[in-house]
């Protein structure tokens, strides 16, 4: 892949999965499809007020523009923008939402949105999550997590922190307790709303190690510009490590 | 149709010509004064919120400190105002009751005593919605596409006057534009000047019309919807409520589907007068008069199935993203024929940069950067990085500033001897024009840049976020709240412009531009049933530089000279009616 001088010039986070190339590169080529239209145009019609100005042409000519250039090029138009939705968009598009990994080869996480944080949920060794239930939900256990279910005894939960570990995919079930929230993770290019009832899969492969803030893109009240959460991607041994210290927190009482 | 003859032996009292009012030039200044007094209340808005966002905590002038909720109703009532209370009434109410009976020959609206009433109600939603500013809790903070359960449920927005007020203000509105295009459709239909036949109206009445067809037919789901979300809020039902069994995404779609074709029920209104202002300053035939109306139209079927463009990432059928993004592409075709069509007018011609003009051909050039950075929107690829960031904003104010303000200051400036009587001051106009144009894009082209860098939507204070919260990021904020200033600044210019012509403007002539449509014809200003002799129609609006003829050009009523009926746009003399 030859180095597209676009990708530095508009300025993006860095791109840390591997599927950010892909939005990248389709970026990119939007950017270079909208930068010829726009040139193209523009050179046009500063051309047309220039050359038609009413000093230049005091007379104007009763019949239309003739020639069929124009046609040719909305056509031209019309058939880059059928190859970049064809060939680069829409198979970037299906890879996010078709070809999930499956969970055994992956990182697993349920993050629950409320106004106005992030609530993670790790299944823990057992790779089961735990019985929740609405009605234990309480100040310290905004999950309403079940601890009396043998698959919730080892579940690890955190609020404003979700770390994964690099080069493993990551799958991430999203839901909402209140409003609709937009989980964003801008370096992943991982953006998707938090949907009350209408839990959401999502799914990324962090590629790139380093610590980034977890934003919320939705209006969700009041407290929308304080929904600000944490995430890490580590490398496998810090991982391992970091869910032996949160596990530790909970054997304490 | 009847009762409309000026009658000179009764003048109206105070209350007939301006309150009660059945003439349709008094109801569309009556939206267009409206529309732009609104204006003033959404501008007021996006400069607190603005200066917030540039220098977060400091205590606004006029205003005081922000707080988040003011913060988050300023910027929910910006859009609402914007798009409902400034672009809807100018664009659409405004221009179309002005115009439509005026450039089709007829002397008012077949339906008068309905458009009074549109007008009252409009006027009604607008005392509700400025009302909604004053009560417990504040105005409605959550965003002009108020997604529930935010909006649903007051112990989440803590808005509990604020926000059903607000829905009640646009359900209002709504009905006001319902009752306002049964007329705009039917005098279209049936009250044009004996001789004009379809493809004889002019561009502006078409997209009108076609707007008004668009608008009734998108929003009465939304209206539906919006009854539903009330009960939600007052009654306690839970249409929204997934705890209940409601589900939150349907409001989504009821308000897409007709919140997308809303974009092109205010851009056609705004084709037509670039359309109608080009052709008068170009001196020049208007280009594929029907492949514009056709391409019209067609816009306005496909817009019915572009709206999920929207909800990309709003967690609908995945499959649904690639369906969208093809129907987004599609609907580009028409809207770039247009575009075509619109600088082929130009080519030829003999361009004069008269202030009118000016503002129709910036609309082109500013809408052509809207148009072509929605490719990444309608892209859903691409849209997973850019949904809700300030390139949407960016984005969408590079198509709305161009409709409701460019557009409409063409329009206005254009008809403004035609409604007054007078001439605006050209070079006045021309000052506000550079300013207002220079300005608004060294405001919004930082925008880009701050949203692709990642800048999400509606926060308050970027304080918040170390990686956004950097001294380039807040730099470019900075310099877009001030070029806001000075877009403002200049848009008093225009008020005193207004205002000093009102009064003071040159004295105009009947048809001070040398234009074709019918509404030149009618004195400057049209008295009550609007024309002294009514109109018949001989030919086509855009006879422009027509050769072998003195004149370059040839009004639509004027009779064909009888040496020459072979002259191109020349029609065969009609019966003068009984």
């Amino acid at each position: 892949m030859i180095p597209d001088p676009m990708l530095e010039w508009l300025g993006l986070p860095v791109a840390g999965s591997a599927h950010a190339a892909d939005v990248d590169r389709v970026m990119a080529l939007v950017h270079w499809l909208m930068l010829v239209l726009f040139v193209g145009w523009s050179l046009f019609f500063a051309y047309v007020l220039v050359r038609f100005r009413r000093k230049a042409h005091p007379a104007a000519s009763h019949h239309g523009l003739r020639g069929r250039w124009s046609s040719w090029i909305e056509g031209g138009v019309l058939a880059a923008e059928v190859v970049l939705l064809a060939f680069f968009s829409i198979p970037v598009w299906s890879s996010r939402v078709d070809a999930f990994p499956s969970e055994r080869a992956s990182t697993v996480v349920r993050v629950v949105a409320e106004q106005f944080a992030w609530n993670v949920h790790y299944p823990g060794p057992d790779g089961r999550f735990g019985r929740t239930d609405i009605t234990l939900i309480g100040p310290a256990n905004p999950l309403g997590l079940d601890r009396s279910d043998p698959a919730a005894r080892d579940d690890i939960t955190t609020i404003n922190q979700l770390n994964v570990p690099v080069n493993r995919p990551v799958i991430v079930h999203l839901s909402s307790k209140d409003m609709v929230h937009s989980f964003t993770l801008p370096q992943m290019r991982v953006k998707q709303d938090a949907i009350p009832g209408v839990p959401q899969p999502v799914w990324f492969t962090p590629t790139e190690t380093g610590e980034w803030e977890i934003a919320c893109s939705q209006l969700c009240g009041l407290g929308h510009y304080r929904m600000r959460g944490f995430y890490a991607v580590q490398r496998q041994a810090d991982f391992d490590a970091w869910l032996v210290s949160e596990a530790a927190l909970l054997a304490e009482p | 149709m009847t009762g409309h003859a000026p009658d000179a032996t009764r003048a109206p009292g105070f209350v007939r010509t301006y309150l009660w009012s059945t003439d349709h030039k008094t109801i569309g200044l009556q939206y267009m004064l409206t529309g732009m007094a609104m204006a003033l209340i959404g501008a007021f808005a996006a400069y607190v919120f603005r200066m917030q966002a540039a220098f977060p905590g400091a205590s606004v002038p006029l205003f005081g400190r922000v707080a988040a909720a003011d913060y988050n109703y300023l910027v929910t009532m910006h859009g609402t105002i914007m798009i409902f209370w400034v672009a809807m009434p100018v664009l659409l109410a405004g221009f179309g009751n002005y115009l439509i009976p005026l450039m089709l020959g007829c002397d008012d609206m077949v339906f008068p005593r309905v458009n009074r009433l549109s007008y009252q109600i409009f006027f009604l939603s607008s005392v509700v919605l400025v009302a909604s500013f004053f009560v417990p809790g504040g105005a409605f903070g959550g965003a002009w596409t108020a997604y529930p359960p935010l909006s649903a449920n007051s112990a989440y927005s803590m808005t509990p006057f604020g926000s059903t007020l607000w829905l009640l203000a646009v359900a209002l509105e709504f009905v006001a534009f319902l009752l306002g295009g049964i007329n705009f459709i039917t005098t279209t239909m049936n009250s044009r000047a004996p001789g004009m036949k379809m493809f004889d109206i002019p561009i502006i009445v078409w997209t009108i019309m076609i707007a008004a067809v668009l608008f009734m037919g998108s929003v009465g789901p939304l209206v539906a919807g919006a009854v539903m979300l009330l009960f939600d809020q007052v009654v306690g039902t839970g249409f929204y409520d997934p705890a209940r069994g409601g589900d939150p995404v349907l409001w989504q779609h009821l308000f897409w589907f007709f919140g997308h074709p809303e974009v092109y029920v205010l851009l056609l209104p705004a084709m037509g007068i670039v359309a109608e202002v080009m052709v008068v300053f170009a001196r020049k035939k208007l280009f594929a008069y029907r492949t514009i109306v056709y391409s019209a139209v067609a816009t306005g079927i496909i817009s019915f199935f572009v709206w999920a463009h929207h909800q990309f990432v709003a967690g609908i059928d995945p499959r649904m993203a690639s369906l969208f993004s093809v129907t987004t592409l599609i609907i580009s075709i028409p809207v770039a024929e247009m575009f075509f069509a619109y600088i082929a007018t130009l080519y030829g011609g003999s361009i004069r940069f008269s202030t009118p003009m000016l503002w129709a051909l910036a609309f082109v050039a500013e809408f052509l950067i809207g148009g072509v950075t929605g490719i990444f929107l309608g892209s859903a690829g691409s849209d997973i990085y850019f949904h809700d960031t300030y390139f949407v904003v960016a984005h969408f104010h590079y198509t709305f500033f161009p409709i409701a303000f460019l557009a409409a200051f063409a329009g206005i400036t254009f008809w403004f001897p035609k409604m007054f009587g007078r001439m605006m001051n050209e070079t006045w106009g021309k000052v506000h024009f550079w300013g207002t144009i220079i300005a608004f894009n060294i405001c919004f082209i930082p925008l880009f840049i701050t949203g692709t860098a990642g800048d999400h939507r509606r926060i308050f204070d970027y304080s918040m976020f170390a990686e956004l919260a950097t001294p380039e990021m807040q730099s470019l904020r900075i310099l877009a709240t001030r070029a806001l200033l000075v877009t403002l600044a200049f848009q008093v210019v225009f008020v005193v412009n207004f205002v000093y012509s009102l009064f003071r403007g040159t004295v105009a002539e009947a048809n001070p531009w040398k234009a074709n449509t019918l509404e030149w014809l009618a004195p400057s200003p049209p008295p009550h049933g609007n024309f002294v002799t009514m109109p018949v129609v001989y030919r086509g609006p855009y006879e422009y530089s027509v050769p072998n003829r003195d004149e370059d050009y040839w009004p639509q009523h004027e009779p064909d000279e009888p040496a020459d009926p072979d002259a191109p746009g020349a029609r065969r003399p009609l019966q003068q009616p009984a």
